[in-house]
């Protein structure tokens, strides 16, 4: 693998690594809390890559622009394709209300639970299985 | 009107999910949630009624032509899923009137019917819709608003429950729009019909083949299948009755139908069969979630929990129809998915209704209720049976095509139908179990204990009902079932 | 009335009378009364349709079609109309038979009892009369269900270990054996109808033939074959009504009763022959036949004794189908018939005993014959039959049975027969000659003891008596067995 294969694809690189970090935090982290970080870092590798994608090298936002002068619109101007970017818009809003969720359970299993750590729990649950 | 009817499939559960948030009167919501769907089951029928009269039908949304535009597009396949999904929310909702009542505390009961609906509308969208990305919208509208109705369960543990179904939800979600967009990098398009067209120019892209591992994952997360399970068990047995009987016979289903329709619709049966091996992924996995889950299913003392493992056994057998490859083991898969729907759907209504008047389903709570309540048990009783593939039940009919499908590939697949037999006398076992303390033994609870009150009751055994009749009629299911195995493996342009 | 509605009706009657009993469970005479209606209504009409079948006619009548092309289909044919004979007709007496029996004993839940009794022969009735391989596994299912609240009946811990046992051996092998080889068939031969001559012939070859019948034979666990007999033994916790009718008659006949009807219509005698698929079960019946008999000797509770030789004489009945030749099949047939009417009535005797002396072992029946002449004189007759020694019914069927085996060249299948008429000699003559000739020992009296109910007295002589008939008056039976496999 050649280095300017590896530069020219750094988008990807960054993608992966993004994606590898929040990945192991959803795994390795007993927190409600940060195991929710670990989710939004590893969804927002993936809109890196939706907005990498569609972006065209040198290209402009996809809008018609004029001559300056009140002419006709510029035709053969080169722009980025919009659809992953809308689409991405989407799924960050989808994120968002992932996130409020999820963080909305997190409240209640600590008022219920009294702790966010996942051992607490499900010691706590283990407890009161042994005692039924 | 009738033109606009894939639209209102979706539209009509959508808009009234808003109003259910917003209404005060918990019995107004429920009733608009039952008006709701069950006219969410009239529309799918006339679409089932419409596709096999016509062939396939095409609604473009705003007019936009596709595949520029949203195309929602019913073919015999999704025109037979919608049927299940809307049905199994059609009985329950007017079940859940009661049984939330005494589950939820009464302020979020409108909210309750909120996400049911929204639920509801999701599994639809995913069923219905003709595009990628709108799979994913809809997902995760029906896994958000599940994840809300998981949590209303009355034991706390239905809060983790639902935090780990997000967590692993959510990932697989995220598999899915991974693959997606590789996907649309490598032709530019998101219609399912269009995609069919243009993957087979980019075969041999490695893009192409890393695109259909993460849908496959994150399918596979979705649809429970071992060992991606982990989130099942909890979340069906600490949710609310109705939440369980809802999810377990639709939303399980509807991911089935979704692996259905990627990887034999989209990238087409021969991709996936003669260069991605998909039917030798599946088959293990498939006959491990069998036996192991039906073995797990045998040591549980809540039945619910019981119920759920059993579940994710059964998804195995849906899988394993699947990877036989063939359009009989396909018609087995289509099959189950309705028949485990009626099921199961009975099994856990009846289960409500236990929890309805004894407040729990351990089984030693459970012991003497046979003649306390005849009814539910009886019900369960049938159910069980169904499950275990009785003769005169839905199971049978399903069992008989999955066996079949095995022997007609012969050579070493006697094997699978021999497994399959076997785990059924395991299905025996652990609902036996529950029959066993059920009528056999002494009941220990309040004296003044008894049936369940009708509106639980009638949807129950509309169910059980259905059990039976579509266990000595299958000719029409089956026919339908067929039908849409002969679409899947032909491909989507045909 | 057309034919085919009486075949509808030999399933309805019976379950309607379910109805007629639970209408009248408040009232213990009247019930009773419905259900002796009903098992005389029911005979009635497998009377008739004897007479339409006698004359060579094969009325069919189709339920439903679950799958297309495998009808659940009602048809009678002279086997099943033989099996219908026996299990309506011994219905009627032991119903008289139940009615001291569950009185004298003070059962609790008599009403379920009859119902479930009602049930349980209405579903033999759809294994008589099925119409296909299908049909056949779907009522035989339903036998098992049926018949389970019967053996728990006492619902207690002895009972639920039993029914475990019972609904696990006969659940689990016909899922696991016989679904599979119904399935398969159907793959091979793409029907399940029953054929004269069968429908494998030609489609079927090699190391197949012999394995499929195999799972036939074992998935059949109602058939007792070793060692999937656990279930029979286990079944006697049940009142001894059920043990009589259904665990000496019509359950276990449903099974060897599939058994030959599968070898016959399935397999097709020739072919079996031809292909010598059947000799290894063969000896596997010989040796449920033998080692039944020895097992049998070793039990001293009487009802566990009956069980190991109902074990063992189940045996002769799939050994006459396997032999594949028509002399083993009429044996087979009237064995159904000759071991029905002898085994019921050994029942009855120790259920009569049971209740008017609340003895339940062999040793504790010295002296006993004396105070109970007619029961302990029936269990004489029974025991002839049984051992296949005239002047009874039971002479015929072994008579047939051996000839079979000489015609197979199975010399040694003969010698079984032997051996075993000799065991069974030994292990049930021991109880009337205790009965008649040992004295009682001291101090147990029988003081106080006399017959059974007068009810159940009736039935008890009934049934010795038609052992007698039926040493002179085989023909008709004979007659049915020989349109199945002339010879």
């Amino acid at each position: 693998m050649s280095l300017d294969f590896f530069v020219s694809h750094y988008n990807y690189w960054v993608v992966i690594f993004l994606m590898m970090v929040g990945f192991y935090i959803l795994i390795s982290r007993g927190n409600l809390i940060k195991k929710i970080v670990g989710l939004n870092v590893f969804q927002t590798s993936v809109f890196m890559l939706y907005i990498s994608m569609g972006k065209i090298t040198g290209g402009t936002p996809p809008i018609l622009v004029g001559d300056g002068h009140g002419g006709e619109a510029v035709e053969h101007v080169v722009y980025s394709n919009p659809l992953p970017h809308v689409l991405i818009l989407t799924a960050i809003v989808v994120g968002i209300a992932t996130t409020s969720v999820g963080l909305a359970l997190a409240v209640r299993i600590k008022e219920a639970y009294g702790t966010l750590e996942e051992d607490e729990i499900n010691r706590i649950e283990a407890l009161v299985e042994a005692s039924e | 009107m009738t033109a606009q009817l894939p639209i209102l499939q979706i539209i009509v559960p959508l808009l009234a999910a808003p109003i259910c948030a917003v209404l005060r009167h918990g019995r107004a919501a429920a009733w608009l949630a039952v008006l709701a769907s069950w006219s969410a089951l009239a529309i799918a029928l006339a679409l089932l009624g419409q596709v096999m009269a016509g062939g396939v039908v095409s609604y473009h949304i705003g007019d936009w032509v596709p595949p520029i535009g949203i195309e929602y597009r019913v073919d015999i396949v999704n025109a037979w899923v919608l049927v299940i999904v809307a049905s199994m929310g059609a009985v329950v909702a007017p079940y859940s009137v009661k049984s939330v009542e005494h589950e939820i505390a009464s302020r979020r009961i409108p909210l309750f019917y909120a996400a049911y609906l929204l639920c509801l509308s999701g599994l639809l969208g995913i069923t219905i819709t003709g595009d990628m990305f709108n799979v994913f919208v809809f997902l995760e509208i029906s896994s958000l608003s599940a994840y809300a109705l998981i949590s209303l369960g009355r034991p706390r543990r239905a809060l983790t429950a639902a935090y780990r179904y997000l967590i692993m939800g959510s990932v697989g979600a995220t598999f899915i729009v991974i693959g997606i967009g590789l996907l649309y990098v490598m032709t530019g398009s998101l219609n399912m019909a269009d995609l069919a067209e243009l993957l087979p120019g980019v075969w041999d892209s490695r893009t192409v083949k890393v695109a259909y591992g993460f849908l496959g994952v994150g399918v596979c997360l979705k649809l429970a299948l071992f060992p991606l399970h982990l989130w099942l068990p909890n979340a069906y047995a600490f949710a609310p009755s109705p939440v369980t009987a809802f999810m377990a016979s639709t939303a399980t289903k509807v991911a089935v139908y979704m692996l259905l329709r990627f990887f034999l619709s989209i990238f087409g049966a021969a991709f996936s069969f003669d260069v991605m091996a998909l039917d030798r992924v599946l088959l293990p996995l498939a006959l491990v979630a069998v036996v192991s889950m039906s073995l797990v299913a045998i040591f549980q003392v809540d039945v619910k929990r019981l119920l759920a493992y059993s579940s994710v056994a059964q998804i195995g057998y849906m899988i394993l129809g699947l990877s036989f490859a063939s359009v009989t083991g396909l018609t087995a898969t289509l099959l189950h998915l309705f028949n485990h729907a009626l099921m199961k759907g009975a099994l856990f209504m009846a289960l409500g209704c236990v929890v309805y008047r004894i407040g729990s389903v351990h089984i030693d709570a459970m012991a003497g209720l046979g003649k306390r309540m005849p009814w539910t048990m009886a019900a369960f009783v049938v159910g069980g049976l169904s499950l275990v593939g009785v003769p005169l039940t839905v199971g049978f009919i399903s069992k008989w095509y999955l066996i079949l499908g095995a022997l007609e590939k012969g050579g070493p697949w006697t094997a699978v139908a021999v497994l399959v037999l076997a785990t059924s006398v395991m299905a025996l076992v652990y609902v036996w179990r529950v029959v066993e303390a059920a009528y056999l033994r002494e009941f220990s609870g309040d004296e003044t204990t008894g049936e369940a009150p009708l509106s639980l009751l009638a949807p129950t055994w509309v169910l059980v009902a259905a059990n039976l009749y579509f266990g000595i009629d299958a000719v029409r299911t089956a026919g339908v079932a067929r039908q849409a195995a002969e679409v899947l493996m032909a491909g989507i342009g045909s | 009335m057309s034919i085919e509605l009486l075949l509808a009706l030999s399933l309805a009657v019976p379950a309607a009378g379910t109805l007629l009993i639970l209408l009248l469970r408040e009232n213990p005479n009247a019930r009773e009364a419905a259900s002796l209606v009903t098992a005389g209504a029911l005979f009635a009409i497998v009377l008739r349709i004897y007479g339409v079948v006698s004359s060579g006619e094969r009325p069919e009548l189709v339920l439903a079609e679950p799958i297309r092309g495998i009808p659940i289909a009602l048809e009678a044919e002279p086997l099943g109309v033989l099996f219908a004979l026996i299990a309506s007709f011994l219905w009627i007496v032991t119903t008289m038979y139940s009615i001291g029996y569950m009185r004298g004993h003070h059962e609790k839940n008599q009403t379920r009892f009859y119902v479930f009794f009602a049930f349980a022969i209405a579903s033999v009735m759809g294994v008589a009369f099925a119409g296909n391989l299908f049909t056949l596994f779907v009522f035989y299912e339903i036998l098992s269900l049926t018949t389970f609240p019967l053996v728990t009946h006492a619902g207690t811990d002895a009972a639920r270990r039993a029914g475990r046992v019972y609904l696990g051996i006969l659940f689990g092998t016909s899922i696991a054996f016989q679904l599979l080889a119904i399935v398969w068939t159907y793959a091979v031969a793409g029907t399940l109808d029953f054929q004269a001559g069968g429908i494998l012939d030609g489609r079927l070859a090699g190391i197949a033939v012999p394995v499929l019948l195999g799972l036939f034979v074992f998935g059949i666990g109602k058939a007792a074959v070793m060692p999937f007999h656990r279930w029979l033994p286990a079944a006697m916790v049940a009142p001894t009504p059920v043990s009589a009718l259904l665990h000496a008659v019509a359950v276990v006949k449903a099974g060897v009763f599939s058994v030959l009807k599968i070898s016959v219509y399935v397999f097709g005698i020739d072919f079996l022959a031809g292909a010598g698929a059947s000799v290894w079960l063969m000896w596997a019946a010989a040796a449920t036949i033998i080692l039944g008999s020895l097992v049998a000797f070793t039990k001293d509770n009487l009802k566990a004794r009956l069980a190991y030789s109902t074990v063992s004489q189940l045996s002769y009945v799939v050994l006459g189908a396997m032999l594949a030749n028509s002399w083993g099949v009429i044996g087979s047939g009237l064995h159904i018939l000759m071991h029905a009417f002898g085994k019921i009535t050994l029942f009855f005797c120790a259920g009569a005993i049971m209740v008017a002396a609340h003895k339940s072992e062999v040793s504790q029946l010295k002296g006993l014959g004396r105070t109970m002449p007619v029961t302990f004189g029936a269990f004489f007759i029974g025991t002839l039959s049984i051992v296949g020694l005239p002047p009874t019914g039971g002479s015929w069927s072994k008579w047939f049975l051996g000839v079979g085996s000489l015609e197979a060249g199975q010399v040694g299948l003969m010698a079984v027969l032997m051996v075993s008429s000799l065991l069974s000699l030994a292990y049930l003559m021991e109880i009337p000659l205790k009965g008649f000739f040992h004295k009682p020992d001291e101090p147990p009296h029988h003081e106080g003891i006399h017959e059974g109910p007068k009810w159940s007295l009736v039935a008890i002589v009934t049934t010795a008596v038609a052992c007698l008939a039926l040493f002179l008056y085989p023909e008709p039976f004979y007659r049915l067995m020989t349109m199945v496999a002339g010879p």
